[in-house]
């Protein structure tokens, strides 16, 4: 008896200092996490009207090319793979590479196979997964991204890729990462980074295809928007994975935290009892020692 | 009509406005209610939105104005009050 009850001891007190470290890692995702909303939110609205302008020159201008919208035959594909460093952050991570899974196994089951799909890793778990593929092309330069994240190391991703875009090393771009809805939801998405998809509904509005008038000339306007759209809609995706991760580990260390409260409260029921069933013996022993004695 | 003006860090501005005077990158320039479609690249300059004869002027940095039905959506990289 005296041995489990020094077992249950020892666990009660293992238990709660895996509780403080889980607590402790919560409190810190939470500020990290605080800071990552306020640029992901603030940043959202710009992104989405610089987006939504370039698919109003793109629908509304079909005689203009612009590279960045030209669309071939698919053969070479990239894959960026947004995750984080760090694990213990719920299915943050698996998420994504359940969705790389479902790229090479059903969409682009013929480029993988004849080895023609490029995977773009930033942030280290993204990589783990990926690495796991023997057909799939890897790049890791930009793995520590997340590192230290500002708009111009993003570009520096965003500018490669685009000019690998425009020199046909790439046909098709597209991003995994996930989406950032609000601190209990983050959704796992897939978007195509390049080339540009254009308006589909525009076509049966009331207004098909608005006549612009574009200051100083089109073409002028468009050469300097569309690259500026790209990386910001780039920088987007990093935002929107960053504020995911950090709201992912809150939640995952709050339900541990939980757990383990739970955990502890078992721990300290078997704990009591032990110890009663321990004094209950050694009385019953007194009693029947002193009983024989008078006897 | 409406106005909007927006930069990555934050909305400046938004509402009801009865002209707008953006400095685009061929020169200066106005646009009031129901203005056609456009879309025009901005230089670094002021912007003054007026609104029942109030004034407000914001320093921009570059960026982008689109006006589409009636609404004014000025995309700037940085602005100064």
């Amino acid at each position: 008896m005296p041995g489990q009850l020094k077992e249950v001891r020892s666990r009660i007190a293992a238990v709660k200092s895996t509780q403080q470290i889980t607590k402790a890692m919560k409190l810190v995702a939470a500020s990290k996490f605080r800071r990552a909303q306020d640029r992901i939110i603030q940043m959202r609205p710009y992104s989405a009207k610089l987006y939504d302008m370039l698919r109003n020159i793109m629908s509304g201008a079909s005689d203009v090319n612009i590279a960045y919208g030209n669309t071939r035959e698919t053969n070479h594909i990239l894959i960026i793979i947004i995750t984080s460093d760090r694990g213990l952050c719920g299915g943050f991570n698996s998420n994504v590479a359940k969705l790389l899974r479902n790229q090479l196994e059903n969409k682009y089951k013929n480029q993988y196979a004849a080895g023609k799909v490029t995977a773009l890793c930033i942030g280290k778990k993204g990589f783990e997964a990926a690495r796991k593929y023997k057909n799939l092309q890897l790049i890791t330069d930009y793995q520590d991204l997340f590192a230290d994240l500002t708009f111009e190391k993003s570009m520096e991703v965003s500018e490669k890729v685009m000019q690998d875009f425009l020199d046909k090393k790439y046909d098709v771009v597209e991003v995994l990462y996930n989406f950032f809805k609000n601190q209990a939801t983050q959704i796992p998405t897939v978007e195509q980074f390049l080339p540009i998809e254009k308006l589909v509904a525009e076509t049966d509005g009331k207004t098909s295809a608005t006549d612009f008038i574009f200051q100083p000339d089109q073409s002028g306007i468009i050469e300097e928007l569309v690259p500026k759209i790209i990386k910001t809609r780039f920088f987007r995706f990093l935002l929107d994975s960053n504020a995911s991760e950090h709201s992912a580990r809150m939640m995952a260390m709050e339900n541990a935290t939980n757990n383990a409260e739970e955990l502890l409260r078992d721990l300290n029921i078997k704990y009591n009892r032990a110890r009663q069933a321990a004094i209950t013996t050694e009385l019953t022993e007194i009693v029947s020692g002193a009983a024989a004695l008078q006897g | 009509m409406n106005v909007e003006l927006i930069t990555p860090e934050k909305k400046v501005f938004s509402g009801e406005a009865d002209r707008v005077k953006m400095p685009g990158s061929d020169g200066v320039f106005e646009v009031l209610d129901r203005h056609a479609p456009m879309i025009a690249a901005l230089r670094k300059g002021e912007v003054r939105i007026t609104a029942k004869g109030n004034a407000t002027n914001f320093q921009i940095l570059g960026g982008f104005a689109e006006i589409l039905n009636n609404n004014v959506v000025i995309l700037a990289e940085g602005v100064k009050a």
